[in-house]
Parts: C-alpha cells; structure tokens; sequence
C-alpha cells in the first residue's frame, strides 16, 4: 500500500512542478499588460519635461520602446528567463542589482516577521480555539482585530514612539548604526550574515537591535490574521465527528486535542500561508518606508516615486514570482501532511 | 435471569436553549443484559441518539446529565471525566451513523488502532497492539495488507466495518450502536448485522441498538425499546412488542411500516412535539388515536402488561384514574396551522 501512496505523490508533484511553467507565464503577461496600460511609454514618463522632444525619442529608441509591443513582450519574458529584468531609467542600474543589493535587508525582515507572527500567532489561535467563549479567548479576539486592522505604518510609529523614543531601549531606524553599517564588510547583501562572517559579534547584536521592531509590526500585522484562521479552524476540527470519534474511544482528551484537532486545523492554515506571503511583501514595503529599512521595498516606493517603468516591472515581477513560488512550496508541504490531497 | 450489565434509572439529558431547557431525554429506565441486543425505536427527534450519548457521558457542550447509569456497581453520571475516559473502548463502546468523517483523514488506519490500544494499554508492545488490530481488522473482512492505508482509500462500507473494528479492539462488554447502517447499501447492512450478531454470540457483548428502522429490530434484536418525546413508552421481548403492541405509539408505528403489500403509505398525524415546551401529561395524547381525558392531565404511569412494559392509560392502572377519566378525549381537528 505504502508504495502506491508514495508514488501517487510523486505524480502529484511532478503535475504540480509542471504546472507552475504556466502559472508563471501567465502572471508575467498579467505584470507586462499592467504596466502597458498606462498611457505614454516609460521614457516620456519618467524624463518628460526634463528632456528635449529629440532626446526623448532617442533615448526611447535606445531601450526599444518604439517597436512593436509584441516584440517588447517577447524580450521581457525571455529576459525574465535569462535572469535579464532591464536597466533601471533613472540611474542606469540592472534591475537585478536591486534584488542583490536590496533583496537581503527585506529577506532579514520577512523572514524575521514571518518567525514573529507563527510564533505569537500559531500558539495564540490553538489557546484561543481550545479555551473558546472565555474572557481569554475574547481578549485574544480583541488583539487578533486590532493587529490586523491597525495599519503598518501607523503601528511602526507607535513602536517607535514607545521603544525608541520614550523608553530608548531599541533603535528607531536603519538595519544598523551607521559606524557598524560602514565597518562590516558586504558579501552577502544580508546584514546580520556579514556580520557573522565576518566574526562581528558585537555588530550582529546591533543589527538583531535594529531588526526587532520591524519584525514585531509586521510580525505582529501577520500574526493576527494566523491567531484568526488557527482559532476558527481548530473550533471546527474540535467539532469534528472524528474528533468525537476518538473520545467515544476514551482516547484522553490532551491527546484528542492534540493529535486530532491540532494537527487537522493546521492543514487549510498552511493553504492559505501561501496566500499570506502576498502579505507579507505588502507589509514590508510599508514596513521598510516606516522603519527607513533599505530593502526592496524602499527601492520600489523610490522608483515609483520617479515613475521609474522598468525597476517597478522588474520588482512587481520579482514580488510575483515570489509570490507563486511560495504557492508552489505550500501546495508541495501540503500535499505530504494530508494525503487526500495526493488524489 | 443474570444481572444486568448496565441499568439505566430515570436518565434525563436537557439541552438549555434561549427558550428554555429542551428536554431529549426525560427519564428513561431500562436494563440491559450480557449479550442482549436491545434496540431503541422511534421517530427522528425522538431522543433516541441523546440517549445513546448520554449512557456514555459523550453529550456536547451544553448538554445536563442527570438520574443513574449503573455499570460495574458505579453510576457513571457521578463519575469523573477521567474516569469515564478510561472506561469507553475497554468496557463501553460506540458506533457510528455516519463512518464516512469519522476517521481522522489525516492519519492511517494503523495510527487510529495503535493510538487507541495505547491509550487503555501503555505497556502494550507496539508489535502486539498491531498483532491484535490486523485480527479484529480480519475478522472485519478488512485484509491485513490495507493496515497501513488512510481513511479515504476505502469505500463506506468498508469504513464502517473499520469503525466497527476500532470500537471492538478492546472488547467492551456494552456497545452502543447509533444507526450503524442507516448510510450504507442494504447488502453492506445486512453484512454489518451479521457481524453485530457474531460479537454477541461469541463475546457476550451486550448492545444497544438504536435505530428507526422496525426490519432490523426484528432481525438483530432481542427485546425493543419504544421511544417517544424523551421517554420509553413501550418496552418488551421484540416477538411480543410487535405481535401484541400495547401502547397506541407502537401500535401506529407498526402500521406504517411498508413492505411489497403495502398499498397505501400509513403515517402518524402531526409531528414530533416540542422538546422545551412538550404536551402536559401522556406526550403522545394530541396524535393519539385512543385519546381519553385522563391523558391530558396525568402522566401515565409505568404498568407491566404480559412480559411488556407500558406507559400509557389503556392499561391502568385503575386506582389511579380519576373519575370520567377513560371518556373519549374530545379535540379540535389538528390544522396546519397549529403545527406550524
């Protein structure tokens, strides 16, 4: 029996692998249509007015935006697939250079609020869910609404207020102290690894300061829509007729809750973690405006700011693709913890 | 007569609703012997399932308790969570209406068995929990090769037979079984009937059946149990509850049963009462064919007839009624829309 599972998730995962070729061409097109709607071209946008007509269509000539569209697609997405996203208008730089450069400070802070929300939230939802319809589980409810409805930014000024300002235990801004920024050498654009590379102990801790507040608001944001989705889904598995099931069996009940509720209620929350990851990236742009936090999100508010095409295309793209990837990842980790979904 | 295995005294279950307490289950005594099957009859609605329940202290949140379940000299309405815990599977069992959700989906059949020996057996070694499950699995006509597969890859029938198997591997001396074939196809019912009656033969294992299906009770069933509004009306051997039915309930529900002969579709006027709010006195005087005065008034008292036992008026007992309590009770005509 085991190897026919086992193979009827191979296939699973293969069809699944498969699928994803399309699924990626198809949101690159929905990114270059987008981007394409708008009327004039990038040049004209981002340089108009600061350049003569002539030099205008020259340099429109120059990035190719005066041939056909069709051709303009074609090239975006074969660049895509040779990791070529374009030159940036403003500043003349690979786009590819803000996903190196910039990509590790918002890698630091996803991955860090990411930690924060399953950490508060997965553990909050199961409490909440498990002692339902008490004052603690209407407290955690009033905390749930309140993370997820309070805006990013707005709770990132509060942080800021309270822990950096008023108290002065943590650091407002920036990844790190300028003198620390300057004196750890970069290899891998991902501060807190340069640092320990480097065998900075004391610049990590500065860096780890300087993280904590980021990584609680947008944490925070994440882990109220976690707490939400765990409590309602393990109410409902509690309610199970499997669940009862195992009761009639005088299983106790520590380990009906455990081994039958808990486990099952975490299943549609890891489907709609991928879901979240959207979010997630929503958040950090907001986060990194808020927290002056160089990442890709900063980037991206600068470039839109100069109504820079081609670096928002490229980040969009990068944020999609990040995006479907993770979706990927998600439907491949569900498929091991239940098996209905191998069918 | 050997002692009974479970004795069931004056059992009533309540539901608070917003309108007040729902009485499902409202005073209910029985006995129930090693190895006698007892089936418990009625409409939907009835109480029968809360009863069920109740006897196995499994009733949701919400749910009130009270009266005697005596089982092993101990009243398990007074008994701990705890202690209750530990009695279901090894002493007291049940099976399900519904097989299909009621295995975990997410783990193996093996897990569902082995969890469940460990639960009652800490000590058991992991190769004997397995040994003992695949043998009750085989005698289930489940093959030891699908031990290791998950819910959804068998079919209902199957599953049931799997439900059956893991309220079993314990070997309770009490099962209660909660229309175990009302989903399945009648050759998977006649099947799992037949395995009802094999656990009793050779186990002793003593059964309550509930079920609304009369053909079952007079297959699988050695007395009956008639339940109406949270009460049992009529109790007795089932040959003499169905050839001599005493109480006017089983009487009408033993006309609407249909068989290949049945040309017309006889049925019960009006329909079940209202839980919170039940008919004062008999529950059953406003669709009662044989309605007289007293009915409305008393409750009728608990009276033996032959080897059956009746709550109903008909039978007495005649000190207790009052004077012009046996005329014919006059009513108005039940309209749709004092049903509603």
């Amino acid at each position: 029996m085991s190897t026919r599972t086992s193979g009827s998730l191979r296939t699973y995962l293969l069809t699944r692998v498969l699928l994803f070729v399309p699924q990626v061409l198809v949101i690159l097109t929905i990114v270059f249509i987008l981007m394409r709607v708008a009327p004039g071209d990038p040049i004209s946008v981002a340089l108009g007015g600061q350049r003569t007509p002539e030099q205008l269509a020259e340099l429109r000539a120059a990035a190719g935006y005066d041939r056909s569209i069709f051709v303009q697609y074609w090239e975006y997405i074969t660049g895509i697939f040779t990791l070529d996203f374009g030159h940036t208008i403003i500043d003349n730089r690979p786009v590819t250079q803000i996903f190196t450069v910039n990509g590790g400070a918002t890698l630091t802070l996803t991955a860090a609020a990411f930690l924060v929300a399953m950490v508060v939230g997965v553990p909050l939802g199961l409490l909440a869910g498990r002692f339902r319809d008490t004052p603690f589980d209407a407290s955690l409810r009033v905390f749930g609404i309140l993370t997820y409805a309070a805006p990013v930014f707005f709770l990132g000024l509060l942080f800021q207020l309270a822990f950096a300002r008023g108290l002065g235990w943590l650091p407002s801004s920036s990844q790190a102290s300028p003198i620390v920024l300057a004196t750890v050498e970069s290899r891998t654009n991902i501060f807190l690894v340069d640092a320990l590379l480097a065998g900075d102990t004391s610049a990590f801790w500065n860096g780890v300061q300087h993280l904590i507040l980021p990584a609680l608001t947008l944490g925070l944001l994440l882990s109220g829509i976690f707490m939400r989705i765990i409590r309602i889904n393990l109410i409902q598995t509690l309610r199970s007729d499997y669940v009862e099931a195992a009761r009639s069996r005088g299983i106790p009940e520590r380990k009906v809750v455990i081994q039958h509720a808990f486990r099952n209620a975490m299943v549609p929350f890891v489907t709609i973690l991928g879901l979240q990851v959207a979010l997630l990236m929503g958040g950090a742009i907001l986060t990194e405006q808020t927290f002056n936090w160089n990442g890709i999100g900063s980037q991206l508010v600068r470039y839109l700011e100069n109504r820079d095409y081609v670096a928002v295309q490229g980040v969009i793209t990068l944020f999609a693709l990040v995006v479907v990837t993770a979706s990927l990842l998600i439907d491949i980790i569900n498929a091991i913890i239940d098996p209905r979904v191998r069918y | 007569m050997t002692e009974p295995v479970l004795s069931v005294r004056e059992l009533r279950v309540w539901y608070g609703t917003e309108h007040g307490p729902a009485r499902a289950v409202d005073g209910v005594t029985f006995d129930l012997r090693p190895g006698e099957v007892l089936g418990l009859v009625g409409e939907s609605g009835c109480g029968k399932s809360t009863l069920g329940r109740g006897v196995l202290g499994l009733l949701p949140r919400g749910a009130h308790l009270d009266g005697e379940v005596i089982y092993q000299d101990r009243n398990l309405v007074e008994a701990s969570a705890r202690e209750i815990q530990r009695l279901r599977g090894p002493e007291l069992g049940l099976i399900f209406q519904e097989p299909l959700t009621r295995l975990n989906p997410l783990l193996r059949i093996s897990e569902h068995f082995e969890e469940t020996l460990k639960a009652h057996e800490p000590d058991l070694p992991k190769g004997e929990a397995k040994h003992r499950s695949i043998e009750v699995l085989r005698a289930m006509g489940i093959p030891p090769t699908r031990y290791r597969a998950y819910p959804h890859e068998f079919s209902g029938g199957m599953r049931q037979r799997i439900m059956i198997a893991l309220a079993l591997v314990l070997r309770p001396a009490f099962v209660v079984a909660d229309e175990p074939t009302t989903a399945l196809d009648v050759l998977v019912e006649a099947q799992i009937i037949g395995i009802l009656a094999d656990l009793r033969r050779n186990f002793d294992t003593s059964l309550l059946f509930i079920t609304h299906n009369l053909g079952i009770v007079a297959e699988a069933c050695d007395r009956v149990a008639v339940m109406y509004a949270g009460r049992i009306v009529e109790q007795g051997p089932v040959n003499d509850v169905f050839a001599r039915p005493q109480h006017p309930y089983t009487q009408e529900l033993l006309r609407s049963t249909i068989s290949l002969s049945t040309t017309g579709l006889h049925y019960i006027p009006g329909a079940p009462p209202d839980l919170i709010n039940p008919p004062s006195g008999c529950r059953f005087h406003p669709r009662c064919p044989k309605a007289m005065q007293v009915c409305p008034q008393r409750f009728p008292e608990r009276v033996p007839v032959g080897p059956q036992t009746v709550e109903c008026w008909l039978h007495g007992p005649d000190e207790l009624m009052p004077d012009g309590g046996r005329e014919i009770l006059v009513r108005e005509e039940i309209t749709v829309a004092d049903e509603a």
